[in-house]
């Protein structure tokens, strides 16, 4: 029996799906310049034509058919040498359109496997983000902007191929960078790309993960009821009505909070959160009535507080408030928690104003670049800056 | 009621009425009251819409009365009426069966226990009519209560059974009512019509219990689910389908301690097998011809028997098997077809022999027999043939698994 390889890469639903499948497709087709065979797919189970949806795609090679098959025979790796995740705010944990709770961005790794991530974050901050593993493993950071290259065509960022050499140094039994770059031009017969892969491979590095590294957080789970235990009729329980809500400092209840699904709360789709400057808010209910997640909490003396639990990031309330400044979308990575920025100025309103402009400042927003036609092809040559700085 | 014609009895409360198969139907939904009745009309089953109309038009009967603008529509409709806790009726034929099947699958597998009149008709094309039984077969696998009836006082009486099994908890499960065009909707016969007090006694309201869509009880119906879930939700119907026969059971002995009338075996009927050497099988009114060849096979000495199977879903394989041991063959006769089956045999040729396959003890051969296509008539003469050619087999001598009777050949 052969060696098998796994390799998963996990994105977001339809920006990066053609990224996914460019990966997983080229390490395939790169193995197989050496010999080895192997098979690419998505995880069908996900909705990866939804924005912003965690989902996944993989990539199984091995040295002879019969390895192969052994892999194909379970439908999705329960292990793999390298995860790949294509935005860093995915560290976070993935929770797929299927109900699976929030799964450790680092879940299926091995012992001694590496999480690639794309960044331009440190270590630190996205060890802040990956839940904490009992095995140790390597974390390598591809320096770069997050591609969100796949809408409908593909805007070529690199992206693809600098991972390809990456994969090349980190796992060096599965291809050179020679098939990498073989690959690369016998595909897009691009050597410009082959040098992006090959400038990849002579910068990454990885830094050891111990296991009393990373976020401490225990993910929330869900528990598969017996058929037995389940409601008959496909039919489940609403979830209920909400309640009035306590403010933290006069102990006195008022306002709305509805109630939530607390085993879905597809936050994981967030790569940016709004904060919210309640001194400045004039109670327009805009946000409120436009989120399309209802993630909007009424505070008793009737501000609109984004409850982190249920914000997927989409920014629509920023777009719709019509104060300067009252809202502001954040990259997520500024956060380590979900915590209530109402009850936070509430208890403080000047240590909130600090953390408030901070915040702003710190991570400006991500554009995504798709707030107006053609803005990510004017990212893409700072994009490529980046990458070629490593 | 124009058509109707009621005459006093003198000992009882059931009045007697000359009513068709569908009238007969349409009488047992307003006995049982039901709240929410959709139609569109496709022949034969819509005799049965024209009856429930005039019921409503004469005062009769209380309901909402729906004339939808299709069949995927008009079993839609029923299906939600009955989740927010409506007692319900429907029903199709031949390819209008086939336009609501969406609405078809869904409705077993969401527990809605919807009563419904098949009409039985052929398929198109060819655009005929008659009788066939393959429209109704198509839901055989997805959860319908199936049954065949072949008198319209049999229609009358599995209707009001129909609704008090599939209204029950327990089962919460669909009822399809096979009734063969022409022969049993369209033609009339004199029925024993029930009194109402009979009828409370026996039908207990509908109650949709912890599954009622109301504001009271905020639930969500039919959400999507993927492979974490279809298994189980699957195994529920399962175990549902798999309970029916007991329910079915209970029913028709409280029918026979209420009503006074007795259906036996509620499965199937046996006619003259008690000493016969082999027996002829089939579903609905062909039970007629076969009968009556019998009477005449046996004054020539033939112990022919008949089993009419009633209820096709739940299959109670067990107790067929049992029965069939006793008999050195078998002829079923499908009025209907699987092109490409086993044998080319019938869907009922071929679940009988699923039947005898696991079962202990003797298994005669079973032949199979495709006739009455299309509304044909089943003669007598085709009857006599078809049973020569089982006692052939009978014989130990060899004979086609599949013949077609009555073709023009």
């Amino acid at each position: 029996m052969g060696r098998l390889y796994a390799i998963e890469v996990i994105y977001r639903g339809i920006f990066q799906k053609q990224l996914a499948t460019r990966i997983t497709r080229s390490i395939v087709l790169a193995a197989h310049e050496e010999g080895k065979l192997g098979i690419s797919f998505g995880r069908y189970g996900d909705s990866p034509e939804r924005n912003g949806i965690p989902a996944k795609g993989f990539a199984i090679v091995a040295d002879d058919q019969l390895t192969l098959e052994e892999g194909m025979a379970k439908y999705e790796p329960k292990e793999v040498d390298v995860t790949i995740a294509v935005d860093d705010t995915l560290c976070k944990g993935v929770e797929s359109w299927a109900w699976y709770g929030l799964q450790p961005v680092n879940k299926l790794l091995k012992p001694g496997g590496t999480l690639l991530v794309t960044s331009r974050e440190q270590p630190e901050t996205i060890l802040q983000m990956a839940h904490r593993k009992e095995t140790p493993y390597n974390l390598a950071i591809l320096k770069g902007t997050v591609s969100f290259s796949g809408l409908w065509v593909y805007k070529d960022d690199h992206t693809d191929v600098r991972i390809l050499g990456a994969i090349a140094k980190i796992l060096p039994g599965l291809f050179t960078l020679k098939s990498v770059q073989k690959t690369i031009v016998d595909q897009w017969n691009d050597s410009v790309k082959a040098e992006s892969a090959a400038r990849a491979y002579e910068r990454i590095s990885s830094v050891a993960v111990r296991p009393d590294q990373g976020n401490p957080e225990t993910p929330y789970k869900f528990n598969f009821p017996k058929w037995h235990e389940m409601g008959e009729g496909i039919a489940i329980p609403s979830i209920p009505a909400g309640k009035a809500i306590e403010d933290p400092t006069t102990h006195e209840s008022g306002g709305f909070r509805p109630d939530r699904n607390p085993t879905f709360k597809k936050y994981t789709t967030r790569t940016m959160r709004p904060v919210v400057n309640f001194d400045t808010c004039i109670k327009c209910t805009l946000c409120w009535l436009q989120c399309p997640d209802s993630c909007f909490d009424v505070t008793p003396e009737g501000l609109y507080d984004a409850n982190m639990q249920a914000c997927c990031g989409c920014g629509v309330c920023e777009a719709v408030c019509p104060v300067k400044d009252c809202v502001t979308m954040v990259n997520e990575t500024a956060f380590e928690d979900n915590a209530s920025q109402w009850e936070a100025w509430r208890k403080d309103k000047k240590g909130y104003e600090a953390w408030l402009a901070d915040k702003i400042k710190s991570r400006p927003e991500r554009s995504h670049g798709f707030r107006y036609r053609g803005q990510y092809e004017e990212q893409v040559p700072e994009m490529l800056e980046v990458a070629r700085k490593g | 009621m124009a058509t109707a014609t009621y005459v006093e009895e003198q000992r009882s409360t059931d009045k007697t009425a000359l009513i068709t198969g569908s009238e007969a139907i349409a009488v047992a939904c307003k006995l049982a009251d039901v709240d929410v009745i959709t139609a569109y009309p496709i022949r034969p089953y819509d005799t049965v819409m024209q009856y429930i109309c005039k019921l409503v038009a004469n005062g009769e009967m209380d309901c909402e009365y729906i004339v939808a603008e299709g069949e995927h529509s008009q079993f839609e409709i029923v299906k939600h009426a009955s989740a927010c806790g409506a007692r319900v009726f429907c029903g199709s034929s031949g390819v209008g069966w086939m336009y609501a099947m969406e609405a078809l699958t869904v409705t077993p597998a969401l527990r809605i226990p919807m009563v419904a009149m098949v009409g039985n008709r052929a398929l198109d094309d060819p655009g005929a009519f008659g009788v066939e039984h393959n429209d109704a077969l198509t839901v055989r696998d997805l959860g319908w209560q199936l049954v065949w009836v072949d008198s319209a006082q049999e229609a009358l009486d599995t209707a009001l059974i129909a609704y008090r099994v599939s209204e029950d908890r327990r089962i919460f499960l669909p009822c399809a009512i096979s009734c063969d065009g022409a022969f049993l909707t369209h033609s009339q016969a004199l029925v024993k019509v029930p009194s109402q007090e009979k009828v409370n006694e026996f039908l207990p309201r509908y109650n949709r219990a912890d599954l009622l869509l109301h504001p009271d009880n905020p639930i969500t119906v039919a959400p999507q689910g993927n492979e974490d879930w279809v298994m189980e939700i699957r195994r529920q119907n399962y175990a549902a389908m798999e309970r029916s026969s007991l329910v079915l059971k209970e029913a028709y002995a409280d029918f026979e301690r209420i009503f006074g009338r007795s259906y036996g075996n509620p499965f199937f009927e046996e006619y003259e097998t008690e000493d016969a050497d082999i027996v002829l099988m089939g579903m609905g009114t062909l039970s007629t011809p076969v009968k009556v060849a019998i009477r005449q096979m046996r004054k020539a000495g033939k112990r022919v028997g008949f089993v009419r199977m009633r209820w096709f879903r739940p299959f109670a394989a067990a107790e067929l098997a049992k029965s069939l041991g006793r008999f050195k063959a078998v002829g079923v006769i499908d009025r209907d077809y699987s092109f490409g089956s086993p044998y080319m045999s019938g869907v009922l040729t071929t679940e009988v022999r699923s039947a005898l396959y696991s079962a202990p003890g003797s298994k005669p051969p079973v032949l199979g027999f495709i006739a009455g296509l299309g509304g044909r008539e089943v003669t007598v003469p085709d009857v006599e043939k078809v049973a020569n050619s089982v006692y052939e087999a009978a014989d130990g001598k060899s004979q086609p698994l599949t013949q077609w009777i009555g073709l023009r050949e």
